[in-house]
């Protein structure tokens, strides 16, 4: 068994699982965060993308135990106050979603896309960024839309900011 | 229509759960003291089961217990079964084998249950699962319909002879076959049309409670109809009455059909939490998604579409054969026969049709609807054969089309249907404008000088939906009717609920229902909440498929409507002292028409339930519930205009662009419309580019089980799509509505296989079109 310690959602947790159990199961079964999703069983769906110290990771490729000591946000943490971050605005704005299971996955991957890139995303580059996040609902369309209007809903308040 | 009603593209209420991480689905729902169920699955395509060993598996760490078929079967639960009765064309009853829910004797396809293990966790219960001993005699295997039907073929189920469960015609062949003998000219097609799977993202999965106290049961399940799944566990599986038996659809990551059908592993998870007296709670990976989700398509079809001297279709003739699977499906019958060949008619005048179908029992997985369901078929084998026509006849696939458009309404087609309104010119020019169809050969000439090939292809398709008049179903075969159910409570504070027996899973039933009443009773759609997918909750239900939630289970609402709407007329009336033919009803209050007098309709609803003074004899209370049947089916139709660049070099298509414009009658939110067609659009390109069934045809094993095989259409397969709409009201329902959630999926195919085959100059392409296969038909084009 194994004993972990980590930050999730800036809150202190610890628990302990199988030595096998996967980072994503942790946060499903021990932590209860259900928003984060496991659609496949190998690594293609991105349905269970998380932040880990600040960058994207499919929380079904690694072990729990590998994360030991690390920061992690999952989708739960993302809004603040009740404010949704831009990128979930964004989806509700340009109807980004669906069903909404892929949706915390492409939430989180979006912004570790916009982090990285910032104002230099175009539709091309982050079409050739969400390889790793199915969608079966959306055809994309929207979920393209919505990460480029919150690319440049952030640029324009980083900008205002500066 | 205001800023919430029928019309505005209001952004969905349901969004804020799901981008907070706070959606519900199965998988996240716990009962105390839950265990988990792992199946045993066939890992043969075909065999006798000689011995199953679950000795060393019962003793594994965390293991609750180990069930069997023969134990399934010693409890009394019933057989799955097809709910579709179709007849042969000699008058026989369709060849239905048995599917148990858990093997008995013989094993399949590969993925076909045979045992479950029951255990404290995911990991224990595989783990014994691999240590459950089955000793296999394996037997032939055969994965191919049009092998399956030949001689000596191995014999699937034994009340199946020759693997054919029924042979089915619909149509003249008499008056086909004569104008063939004396047309103009006969075009000649083979079409394939190639099977997938649906691939919703979320995974099924079923919870099972059985509460002994009160000997009741509660099945939480990835279900796009939870009263069907209800009906058909109680009524055939002999899992529980009806009255002891709750199914809850909670949030469901998508079906695209694949939801419809009821399972083994939710009446053996219900019938293991009795048997152990845990809840049972059981999950599929994707491999097991690809195993055992019913699929969807496989046909194997010619063709013969005749026209006179003027290009005028006289005649088609086609002969399918259907692979349905190891085992009939619960509406796998219905797919190829009423869903298929009554669409053979298009958007064109033909005088005769006469279509044959042959369903065929295969090594495989079972095969059902999937999204479009026999009319993605229908309309590839006819867009195809008309595109394949203009090219022999020497004219613009446009003009052969316009020359044989309906234009007038109602139309009756041989095939059964009768068309209720539309306007094929319109999508037809919208199309063609939106894609810019003119500038076309200076940008296939541009093509050309970079080495590349262009190509461009559309596909005028309808679809009927909105399934549909139970009486004619019924006589069709069907073993339900196909009405929907609603139910509209205003409380006494002036909220309202309904409770809708349709079930959203993606569609935005909660924005778009909710935006119905708004704009019916002038109340803001914040104060309306739109109750779904609990048998418990929702009085009654049919579900969600076929795009009947809103022609079907809107017009349930409606009617639901009216009768509050007329109470509330007669309280409002009376506390005013006005005649109650004078109210009406706007901006959220009851009006005496031509004055200011008014009551909101929270005072309404707060008498209604105060009862303190009401007409004389007036029931207290604001609630009224309706069943909706439909008049007939609704027919969304439109025009697709796909343009490729090919490279000859490699095989690579790449969609320069992709046009929509569909007719879908009225439209409650066009974002959430556009939505719906952006999906459709994604997965039709994913058949006819992408997506593929495959199995060995020599082991029956499957090849593409999982996503680093079966190629899932990913963002940068795909390019943004151009979409529009045109309207003609469908006359046939309340709300003049036909439906969106099938026309991607249906027009999209032959527009893109219609391109490439134009941009290559080879029409002999199947799909899915991969650079390797269109590599080769650039070898032997022009």
């Amino acid at each position: 068994m194994a004993k972990i310690t980590m930050t999730v959602n800036g809150r202190q947790v610890a628990g302990t699982c199988d030595d096998r159990t996967l980072l994503v199961h942790f946060i499903r079964e021990n932590l209860g965060l259900t928003g984060t999703h496991v659609g496949c069983d190998t690594t293609q769906c991105g349905t269970c993308v998380i932040l880990m110290d600040g960058q994207s990771v499919k929380s079904c490729s690694i072990l729990a135990a590998q994360a030991e000591g690390s920061a992690i946000t999952t989708i739960e943490g993302l809004a603040q106050q009740g404010e949704l971050h831009p990128v979930q605005a964004a989806f509700n704005a340009h109807h980004g979603l669906q069903c909404g299971f892929c949706t915390p996955g492409m939430v989180m991957t979006a912004v570790d896309m916009i982090r990285r890139h910032g104002g230099n995303l175009d539709e091309g580059r982050v079409r050739a960024e969400l390889e790793g996040n199915i969608c079966r609902c959306t055809g994309y369309h929207n979920i393209v839309k919505a990460i480029l209007a919150a690319a440049a809903a952030m640029g324009g308040a980083r900008q205002a900011a500066e | 229509m205001g800023v919430e009603g029928i019309g505005a593209p209001v952004a969905r209420k349901e969004d804020r759960r799901f981008l907070t991480g706070k959606g519900r689905y199965t998988d996240d729902m716990t009962a105390p003291g839950m265990k988990y169920a792992v199946f045993v699955r066939s890992p043969h395509a075909h065999a006798r089961i000689e011995r199953i060993d679950v000795t060393e598996a019962k003793t594994m760490p965390g293991v609750i217990d180990v069930l069997d078929g023969e134990q399934l079967l010693a409890d009394g639960i019933g057989n799955l079964i097809c709910g579709w009765m179709i007849h042969s064309k000699d008058g026989s009853p369709m060849r239905m084998g048995v599917w148990r829910p858990l093997a008995d004797k013989t094993v399949r396809y590969v993925g076909d249950a045979v045992a479950v293990v029951v255990a404290d966790s995911v990991a224990e219960a595989r783990d014994a699962a691999e240590a459950v001993i089955v000793d296999y005699d394996p037997l032939p295997v055969v994965t191919d319909p049009v092998q399956a039907l030949r001689d000596g073929q191995p014999q699937i189920h034994s009340e199946a002879p020759g693997n054919l469960i029924f042979d089915w015609e619909i149509g003249d062949a008499a008056a086909v076959d004569r104008a063939i003998a004396g047309a103009a000219h006969v075009t000649e097609l083979k079409v394939l049309n190639n099977r997938l799977s649906p691939n919703p993202m979320e995974p099924r999965a079923t919870l099972g409670i059985y509460d002994p106290g009160d000997d009741h049961y509660t099945c939480y399940t990835t279900s796009q109809n939870p009263h069907v799944a209800r009906l058909v566990m109680s009524a055939f599986y002999n899992v529980a009455p009806e009255n002891k038996l709750r199914v809850i659809a909670p949030d469901v990551g998508g079906g695209f059909g694949s939801k419809i059908y009821i399972y083994p592993e939710e009446i053996v998870c219900l019938w293991a939490s009795k048997r152990t007296g845990v809840p049972v709670k059981w999950t599929s990976d994707r491999t097991e998604a690809f195993l055992t989700d019913a699929h969807g398509r496989d046909h194997v079809s010619t063709v013969q579409m005749a026209f006179d001297a003027n290009h005028r279709i006289t005649a088609l003739k086609v002969d399918t054969i259907s692979n349905l699977g190891a085992y009939m499906s619960l509406f796998s019958s219905a797919v190829p026969t009423y869903l298929y060949a009554t669409l053979l008619s298009g958007q064109y005048d033909i005088p005769a049709i006469h279509a044959n179908v042959r369903t065929v029992y295969t090594n495989t997985a079972p095969v059902d609807a999937y999204r479009g369901a026999g009319r993605p078929e229908a309309t590839y084998l006819l867009e195809r054969t008309m595109e394949t026509a203009a090219r022999e006849l020497g004219i613009s696939p446009a003009e052969l089309r316009r020359i044989n458009f309906i234009r007038s309404f109602p139309h009756q087609t041989p095939v059964i249907m009768n068309y209720d309104a539309g306007d094929y010119d319109a999508s037809l020019n919208a199309a063609m404008a939106a894609a810019d169809v003119d500038g076309f050969a200076a940008r296939r000439a541009e093509s050309e000088r970079r080495g590349m090939r262009r190509g461009i292809g559309m596909s005028c398709y309808i679809e009927a939906c909105g399934i549909a008049p139970s009486a004619a179903v019924g006589s069709l075969g069907a073993g339900v009717g196909l009405w929907e159910s609603a139910e509209v409570r205003v409380n006494a504070v002036g909220t309202i609920e309904v409770m809708t027996g349709s079930h959203s899973h993606g569609q935005g039933h909660e924005t778009t229902f909710a935006q119905l009443v708004a704009d019916r009773l002038g109340v803001p759609i914040d104060s309306i909440n739109i109750v779904h997918g609990d048998t418990d909750k929702v009085q009654m239900g049919m579900g969600t498929y076929g795009s009947r939630s809103g022609a079907v289970g809107m017009s349930a609402i409606v009617k639901a409507l009216d009768k509050v709407e007329a109470k509330a007329k007669k309280i409002a009336a009376h506390i005013m002292e006005a005649d109650e033919s004078d109210i009406v009803v706007e901006d959220g209050a009851l009006k005496v028409a031509g004055t200011d007098k008014l009551v909101p309709w929270s005072q309404v609803a707060l008498a209604a339930y105060t009862a303190h003074n009401l007409p004389a004899g007036m029931e207290p209370g604001l609630k009224e519930g309706a069943f909706y049947d439909p008049a007939n089916f609704t027919f969304p139709a439109g025009c697709y205009i796909c343009e490729v660049e090919v490279d000859p070099e490699t095989g690579k298509t790449t969609i320069a662009q992709f046009v929509a414009a569909d007719d879908f009658g009225n439209i409650i939110n066009p974002m959430i419309v556009e939505g719906q067609v952006h999906g459709g659009i994604a997965q039709g390109i994913g058949q006819a580019l992408l997506e593929g069934v495959h199995y060995d045809p020599d082991s029956g094993q499957l090849l593409t089980a999982s996503y680093m095989d079966y190629a899932m259409p990913r963002a940068d397969d795909l390019p943004s799509f151009k979409v529009s709409t045109s309207n003609t009201p469908c006359p046939n329902n309340p709300l003049g509505i036909k439906g969106c959630g099938e026309a991607g999926a249906i027009g999209s195919p032959p527009a893109l296989i219609n391109a490439i085959t134009d941009a290559i100059g080879n029409n002999a392409l199947t799909m899915p079109a991969t650079p390797e296969k269109v590599w080769a038909a650039v070898q032997t084009g022009h």
